[in-house]
């Protein structure tokens, strides 16, 4: 009941902030930092309250489900579940809608249309996560893009037409090869069992093989590479999130990547293990390549939100090295990573637009010096830059170093490509930094500049305490993911998983076993 | 109360420091700063020597104590601690860490007196300190990278401590290029973290330490392999070749700050790395001599490079290699416990060295070239007897300095211990000789001759108690360690070959330990009487240059040659690819697909004729096709 609350908290919510615009600019505003904030809250007790009692059962590592018939006649149902993943996923939603709504509080143009939108997108994403029926999962994939077009294309900055097409044609096109996937799989189901049924938990139990696996997979990892994005599909992600509003940008680049990446662990393995563990070393090389060029190119930006956008791209590169690694320190790496890069890459955003209030634009030569008039602005900066080129202490450590040795298991040549990235995140990361706030003083910063308002520090503190809270102890969300993975690792061919950490018990070495026979 | 349980109170205190002065320290009073700056690392360094005296006293062959904090995070049975592991070798580091660190920061409070950004200053200090403690403190290998990145942070924020001024370019370009050499080598070894982890599904040093013999007992590949990433990140750490370029740049922060880096922290961690992980160096003798090599390579490199550097501190940096060169050597040759010995009367007299050089400067006015210095003998007396018993003991002075006695046991085990060699014996000879010359041509252009620069500042206590309490210990220190020709005194090592394996002698080796020291005495000694001859009997106004001296002058062109083989083709491979290729390819195939669109929509005319043309040649071309098959 807890997942269709959280739903009906969101939509209802920006159905009400959007007829609440019509009567008053700024309630909301405060509509919708509410409903966020009882979703945060909602999830965060549930979170507590049930934090120890995760354990592997036979039907999985679902703490909740809920199923309503949808359409019948077709085997769709309305079916939701949680497991630690998806928690972990619908909390660091709610939490970093509830911040990209602080940021947009000064916004004036259309505020009710405008949080509507913000609202719907972030129900689209918590929908994604929850997800248990294929086309329930794809109603609300689409639902995410409409929104995010919208947003892109009124608030954003000067080319946020070109912008938002790109994005929409991207996502759009790779969106359609996933539901023809979708379909495909539902009939090549149906064919094998005499089931028709878009169920996940059904779908599982009784997966593809051979080469319409591998074409079946294609469609899905196309929509989930576009929306990493992974090289050589990342072309729309530098204009969409340079021109997208702050707000725009943080939801973009810290929530909506991150469905993608729970896209290849939730879908990719579980639905075609054998496939995945065939595509293994491209998807890994592609993995790579993507940290390595992502680098570059955010090293030769001018524009600082813009290299700040080409970081994450880099960043998500982890993402698949940890997925394909089919380790579970690499999964539990891309487990943090999804969190770890949501916080730094949100808060990176937000301090490239506190910038630009002050300066006007986003132009690094514009910068420089900025220290002396804003040390607190220049103190955060130092943490999340810091935590974009993965040093310990901070979230963003853990998911690198665990993704990396979760990869050299699998195979090194591989490993060490990515570990590559550790070198070359330095120069863009530190240019951040020393361009921003150190070097030579630009001269009209004395003008311009002050330092961070109580509403920016609260933005910046709160993200602060958590991606330091999460580099000390990240074993909470570990704990809490770890049953989800142990179940989906489930499904991968296990003579290939050598030097595996889990530790399986009888019965689900009864269940591995009970899935080989019905391979055969 | 038992020292398992205050453990965790040595960090704490300086990350206290940290937080407050961070937080709060720009609306706090200079004087409160200072305190808190100064009196957290004091807390340390006390606690330090409450609970590690008796600890000293007691400590028998294997003997250490842990403090469990909590687990980071545990995945199967991979489960990286917050433990803290006091033994030997890391209680040695901990105390020159706080005490020299202590007095460092003492220094620092009048040194730093004039400047904006004090309690910045502070705060980044205090963190280094906790960084460093955490690395030395570390059970596992994890936490101590922990400790290893917060040191290379908190050295890159005080090397561009100076922003925005006339220096700013310089000033931020050092720091980076601290921080990415040394990430270099953290990458290599942080590669070697993951190849630990497959092999023992452990970062805990004592159990890879303890599993290590048996795990790779069939594979000294993997051994190797170990050894050598292992040894990346220290070599980047601690400035040996190829990683060292980034030193000597580093001068552009505060000297107190260089005093720090080179002295306490920083630039040792490598050196503990090694010692910390001997276990899987003598079960890799290849990489083990590899070691030794470097340390030899670099400590001569280096050696060449101070003889002709203008700035004070510059000589330092070089200087610093090199004596880092020479703890390196000593790992390579397994004489561990000398090299930390080194280590240890290194850290007095590099501290010293350094917090002199920064009286000096600030009397001048922040002048940093020697040959505008001069005279200083008299003006400063208290910097200047004090600057000549640090220099005495980098020089290794016979006799008289702490730097002979541990700088000779190093020569002496690279001449006749087990692992010796001829090659590194020479180089280190060599390089102990050309020690004491660049040493007192420092000294020499420094305080002696004629007076080339009016003195703005008269040192208070602040700077002179901490020069002397490191002058002191620059000569007396030495004597915990006496050489075996001078009788059985060995307490140090007695104590450190708790944690580690004992050197080992050959039985009878070319030449006696007691000709070997007179060599190296004479050497020292003829070093110094060079120097005068060169600096003092004939004045000298400007360094000579020439193409060999330029040479030496660049830091033997390395700097060059990253530039055009590293960094100059990665620059040009950014700037030709600003705008992403992929991109142009996408945005290609929408124009393409524009033109077409427009091409074929000029067909559309609505002229009969055309289209009648175009059905015909249409029906043509299909039935010639249908025909020829």
């Amino acid at each position: 009941m807890i997942l269709i609350t959280l739903l009906l908290i969101l939509m209802g919510g920006g159905v009400l902030a959007w007829i609440a615009g019509a009567f008053d600019k700024s309630l909301p505003k405060w509509i919708a930092l509410f409903a966020l904030l009882t979703g945060l809250s909602m999830m965060v007790s549930f979170w507590i309250g049930s934090g120890n009692v995760v354990d592997v059962t036979a039907g999985g590592a679902w703490m909740v489900t809920v199923q309503y018939d949808w359409v019948p006649k077709l085997g769709m149902t309305f079916h939701l579940g949680m497991d630690g993943i998806s928690l972990i996923m619908t909390m660091l939603t709610m939490f970093l809608g509830a911040i990209s709504v602080i940021v947009s509080w000064k916004e004036e143009r259309n505020t009710g249309f405008y949080f509507f939108n913000i609202l719907w997108l972030l129900a689209g994403i918590t929908g994604v996560f929850i997800a248990l029926d294929m086309m329930v999962f794809y109603f609300f994939w689409e639902i995410m893009l409409i929104p995010m077009y919208f947003v892109i294309a009124i608030w954003g900055y000067e080319d946020r037409k070109y912008a938002g097409w790109k994005f929409f044609l991207f996502t759009q096109i790779s969106g359609l090869m996933m539901l023809l996937s979708i379909i495909a799989l539902y009939l090549i189901h149906a064919s094998k069992t005499g089931t028709f049924t878009f169920d996940y938990l059904v779908l599982i139990q009784n997966v593809p093989g051979g080469k319409a696996a591998f074409w079946l997979m294609g469609g899905f990892l196309l929509a989930f590479f576009v929306k990493l994005p992974a090289l050589p599909f990342h072309s729309w992600l530098p204009d969409a999130y340079t021109q997208a509003p702050p707000a725009g940008s943080v939801i973009i680049a810290a929530l909506m990547s991150k469905t993608a990446a729970y896209g290849l662990i939730r879908f990719i393995i579980p639905l075609f293990p054998e496939a995945a563990k065939a595509f293994a070393i491209p998807a890994l090389l592609i993995g790579g390549l993507s940290i390595l060029y992502g680098a570059k190119l955010s090293y030769a930006q001018k524009s600082l939100k813009r290299l700040i956008a080409y970081s994450s791209f880099s960043h998500m590169g982890f993402i698949l090295v940890g997925v394909f690694s089919f380790t579970v320190l690499g999964m539990q790496g891309v487990m943090m990573q999804m969190v770890a890069h949501g916080l730094s890459i949100a808060a990176l955003f937000i301090i490239s637009e506190f910038v630009r209030e002050r300066t006007g634009s986003f132009d690094l030569d514009q910068m420089g010096g900025f220290w002396k008039q804003m040390s607190n602005m220049g103190g955060f900066t130092i943490v999340f830059v810091m935590a974009s080129l993965g040093l310990p202490g901070l979230a963003n450590f853990v998911a690198e170093f665990l993704t990396l040795a979760g990869a050299w298991q699998f195979s090194i040549p591989m490993a060490v490509l990515a570990t590559m990235g550790l070198i070359v995140s330095v120069n863009y990361s530190l240019r951040i930094l020393q361009k921003v706030f150190h070097q030579t003083e630009h001269p009209e910063a004395e003008k311009r500049n002050y330092d961070l308002t109580f509403r920016e520090w609260v933005v910046m503190g709160s993200l602060t305490v958590a991606i330091v809270w999460l580099g000390f102890f990240p074993q909470k969300v570990v704990h809490t993911a770890q049953p989800a993975f142990d179940n989906i690792l489930i499904s991968v061919p296990a003579d290939q998983t050598m030097n595996q950490v889990i530790q399986l018990d009888e019965m689900q070495l009864a269940e591995l076993n009970k899935k080989e026979v019905s391979h055969d | 109360m038992d020292i398992s349980n205050v453990l965790w109170l040595i960090p704490f205190f300086p990350m206290v420091g940290f937080l407050i002065l961070a937080l709060f320290g720009i609306k706090m009073p200079k004087k409160m700063v200072a305190t808190v700056g100064c009196g957290s690392v004091g807390i340390s360094a006390l606690i330090t020597i409450i609970y590690g005296v008796p600890f000293l006293q007691s400590a028998t062959a294997g003997s250490f104590v842990e403090q469990h904090l909590w687990t980071w995070f545990q995945i199967g049975n991979f489960a990286p601690e917050m433990t803290l592991h006091l033994d030997a070798l890391s209680l040695t580091f901990v105390f020159v860490i706080t005490f020299v660190g202590f007095l460092i920061h003492v220094f620092s409070v009048e040194y730093m007196a004039e400047d904006e950004g004090y309690s910045r200053f502070f705060a980044y200090m205090n963190l280094f300190v906790f960084s460093m403690l955490l690395l030395v403190l570390a059970n596992d290998l994890l936490l101590l990278y922990l400790g290893w990145e917060g040191v290379g942070l908190c050295s890159f924020l005080l090397i561009g401590f100076y922003y925005g001024g006339k220096n700013a370019e310089e000033n931020a370009y050092a720091a980076r290029k601290s921080f990415l050499i040394t990430r270099i080598g953290d990458t290599l070894m942080i590669l070697g973290f993951f190849l630990l982890v497959k092999d023992f599904d452990t970062l805990n040093i004592s159990k890879i330490l303890a599993a290590a013999p048996d795990v790779w007992v069939d594979n000294p590949t993997a051994a190797s392999w170990g050894a050598f990433l292992l040894l990346g990140g220290a070599l980047g750490k601690s400035a040996q070749l190829p990683l060292q370029t980034w030193l000597p740049d580093a001068m552009a922060g505060p000297s107190p700050v260089s005093a720090l880096i080179h002295a306490a922290t920083m630039v040792t961690a490598g050196v503990y790395l090694l010692a910390r992980t001997h276990v899987i160096f003598e079960l890799a003798p290849s990489i083990q001599l590899l070691v030794a090599i470097i340390g030899a390579a670099t400590l001569l490199i280096a050696s060449f490079s101070a003889l002709v550097q203008t700035d004070i501190k510059r000589v330092l940096a070089y200087s610093t290699i090199s004596q880092i060169g020479y703890m390196f050597l000593a790992m390579g040759i397994g004489a561990w416990s000398a090299g930390i010995f080194h280590f240890m009367i290194h850290a007095f007299f590099k501290a010293l060295l350094f917090l002199g050089a920064g009286a000096v400067i600030l009397a001048l006015h922040h002048e940093q070239d020697m040959f505008k210095m001069g005279g200083l003998r008299k003006k400063l007396p208290v910097v200047y007897w004090t600057y000549l018993f640090g220099s005495g003991a980098l020089a290794s002075l016979p006799l008289i300095t702490a730097g002979f006695y541990s700088k000779d046991a190093i020569i002496w085990s690279s001449f006749a211990g087990d692992k010796a060699n001829f090659w590194l014996w020479l180089a280190a000879i060599i390089s102990a000789f050309l020690t004491a010359l660049y040493t007192f041509r420092m000294v020499f252009l420094t305080f002696f001759g004629e007076q080339k620069t009016e003195i703005t500042h008269k040192p208070g206590m602040a700077i002179k108690v901490p020069l002397v309490i490191l002058g002191v210990l620059s000569l007396v220190a030495g004597f915990i360690e006496l050489p075996h020709s001078f009788g059985h005194f060995q307490p140090f090592s007695k104590f450190l070959n708790t944690v580690l394996p004992e050197s080992k002698f050959m039985s009878s080796p070319a030449l006696s330990e007691p000709v070997m020291q007179t060599i190296a005495g004479l050497l020292a000694i003829a070093g110094v009487f060079i120097a005068w001859q060169l600096y003092v009997k004939r004045t000298v106004t400007a360094r000579k240059e020439t193409p060999l001296s330029n040479f030496f002058y660049s830091g033997w062109g390395f700097d060059k040659l990253y530039d055009t083989i590293f960094i100059n083709p990665l620059v040009w491979l950014s700037k030709i690819d600003v705008g992403d290729f992929v991109d142009k390819i996408y945005v290609g195939v929408g124009k393409f697909n524009l033109l077409m669109n427009a091409s074929f929509s000029k067909t559309q005319n609505g002229r009969l004729r055309m289209y009648l043309f175009g059905i015909g040649l249409g029906a043509l071309i299909i039935l010639t096709m249908i025909l020829a098959i």
